[in-house]
């Protein structure tokens, strides 16, 4: 058990209070089928026509399992460093909603196929903290029900049923928002490195369920509520701080914590009860008939571990001691494979940390400010290499280089082209850049003053302006070295 | 163990199942029946054999991921008593 630590504790009328997060992530597996069917999970179909008379639950239909999903849940599992159970067992989870046509999910519940595991957190103050996995079992997602679309009615689409689902249940270890977020954030990391799971929120293929409890530092645990199918890293913070505080309120009010499922509602940034979950739910789980336990092959899955990719933190601690990147700078590059794979190409035989200072800098501000993704960047790796070559071997100044970029970004042309097509080479012949600096001295005698008299700052302005009459094309330490000696003398 | 007239009105609510008065104490009888013989069951000792879960010898079919099924959206709608514009519809369930 994790040590208290004062600073995530949360205060109330009575003094500090410590929150107690778990987190059941659903992660939908990507497959080109589904989990007991041959219909197809694309997203975004014409309704119930990605839909077998399986995910129908018509009478008589067999569920026949997908092994491409099996092996996605194993490999996700050796990806959390879990226990892979080679025997598990297919439960039926007995329940009625208008879009669970069966009537009950096919889940996995005392043997599920992956056991206990970790994965590590960062944390914004640059430490780290392991956060325990429960367990990691397979199961069906449901249909949709679409509610605004009918007056009435509500409109099922049961393109979803059946679709493999991951729920991945952590151990109650995370004691803040911040903690929950970067618990989400490094899961879906992990998830796209092995590629498993799209990780898309939006489209749904990732959503949280929040367990939230709080007690006094050192207490036991207090009565938790599960703030279900939270959709976005953001909302996850701000679902446990609404119903951190509402517990935190209604204990000190001299109320009770009722064991209950919530919502979260973004616009009002609170939780509230789920009406329909209110009764206390009996799923009477039993070992689904229609299929036999799934065993695995010991040697199979030696193969798909040995078949896992370099994973985030091993990437991010290779960054920091090869290439002499800072914790942060690495973590930002190793965060998606994209990304690393971008970046290990620039920084293929260059300066490792101005290859990462453009990525992180210029490159990333152009993606965001675009809404791109890094595999649609305007500039390619090996083109954003060019121009950081032209810095290296003294053909453009770092100051021009940025104005090239922004060229290159607009056109795609190559930085070379750019610069030999607009006369933007270096000056490092030394004459023109005396003769400016001549001038400038020759013009500014106050400022020539009062840097003798030990301004010292003043040199800034004085390298801008022969930069500015240079048309930004001199060597600014070429210039600084002529001006520094010029003053001095 | 026992089974009151309570437990099983709880079960046939959770199974969506109307059962009336009269019925739930000749229920919970047959029911009590059932538990008595799953009982005698127990007392076998099993400590060391391997749970029996199928009388052939065969193991879980498995099946490649590929797209084989689905597409015919009228088919799937064919029984629906009130379907409309390719959705099944039933009375409004608001959260």
């Amino acid at each position: 058990m994790a040590t208290v630590n004062e600073e995530r504790l949360m205060d109330g009328k009575t003094g500090k209070w410590e929150i107690v997060i778990g987190l059941e992530v659903h992660a939908q597996v990507t497959s080109n089928s589904k989990l007991f069917s041959g219909a197809a999970t694309a997203f975004g179909a014409e309704p119930n026509s990605q839909v077998s008379l399986v995910d129908a639950a018509m009478p008589g239909m067999l569920p026949v399992i997908n092994k491409y999903c099996v092996e996605q849940a194993v490999r996700t599992g050796l990806g959390l460093e879990a226990q892979i159970n080679l025997v598990s067992v297919f439960d039926r989870k007995n329940y009625f909603y208008p879009d669970l046509p069966q009537g009950y999910q096919i889940s996995q519940f005392t043997q599920p196929i992956v056991g206990k595991g970790k994965l590590t957190i960062d944390l914004a103050d640059g430490t780290s903290r392991e956060i325990g996995i429960t367990r990691l079992h397979l199961e069906q997602d449901a249909g949709k029900s679409i509610h605004d679309l009918h007056p009435k009615m509500t409109m099922i689409d049961l393109n979803r049923s059946g679709v493999a689902l991951m729920e991945i249940v952590s151990e109650p270890d995370m004691r803040s928002a911040e903690e929950a977020g970067a618990y989400v954030k490094k899961l879906r990391s992990i998830l796209r490195y092995l590629g498993t799971c799209d990780g898309n929120m939006e489209e749904g293929s990732l959503r949280a369920d929040v367990n939230v409890s709080v007690r006094k530092p050192g207490e036991r645990f207090g009565t938790r509520c599960e703030i279900k199918n939270v959709n976005s890293i953001r909302f996850v913070q701000q679902a446990v701080e609404a119903e951190a505080r509402r517990q935190i309120d209604l204990i000190e009010e001299g109320g009770e914590v009722k064991q209950q499922t919530r919502l979260f509602d973004p616009t009002r940034g609170e939780t509230r009860p789920m009406r329909s979950k209110e009764e206390a739910h009996d799923y009477r789980y039993f070992p689904d008939p229609d299929l036999l336990p799934l065993e695995l092959d010991p040697t199979w899955v030696e193969n798909i571990k040995q078949g896992l990719p370099e994973l985030p933190d091993v990437k991010k601690a290779r960054f920091v001691s090869d290439y002499g990147l800072s914790p942060y700078d690495a973590g930002v590059l190793s965060a998606d494979m994209a990304s690393a794979a971008f970046y290990e190409t620039v920084a293929k035989g260059r300066d490792p940390k101005i290859a990462s200072n453009w990525l992180t800098g210029e490159l990333f501000a152009v993606l965001n400010k675009q809404n791109l993704t890094i595999e649609q960047s305007p500039v390619s790796a090996g083109a954003l290499g060019g121009l950081i070559d032209l810095i290296a071997d003294n053909t453009i100044s770092g100051r021009i280089a940025k104005d090239v970029f922004a060229e290159m970004v607009e056109t795609g042309k190559l930085a070379k082209d750019i610069v030999a097509a607009k006369g933007l080479q270096q000056i490092t012949d030394t004459g023109p850049i005396e003769a400016a600096a001549d001038q400038i001295i020759a013009s500014s005698p106050d400022n020539v003053a009062k840097y003798k008299a030990g301004n010292e700052k003043l040199i800034g302005w004085f390298v801008g302006q022969v930069m500015k009459a240079t048309g930004g094309k001199a060597n600014p330490g070429v210039v600084n070295e002529i001006l520094k000696k010029k003053l001095s003398a | 163990m026992s089974l009151d007239k309570a437990t099983v009105a709880r079960i046939a609510r959770l199974a969506r199942i109307r059962v009336s008065e009269e019925e739930q104490d000749s229920l919970a009888g047959e029911l009590n029946q059932i538990m008595t013989w799953i009982e005698q069951l127990n007392e076998v000792k099993t400590e060391g054999v391997e749970p029996m879960v199928s009388v052939g010898a065969i193991k879980l079919p498995m099946r490649d991921d590929v797209v084989s099924d689905g597409g015919y959206p009228e088919k799937v709608l064919a029984n629906a008593p009130d379907g409309k514009d390719g959705f099944f519809t039933v009375p409004k369930v608001v959260e």
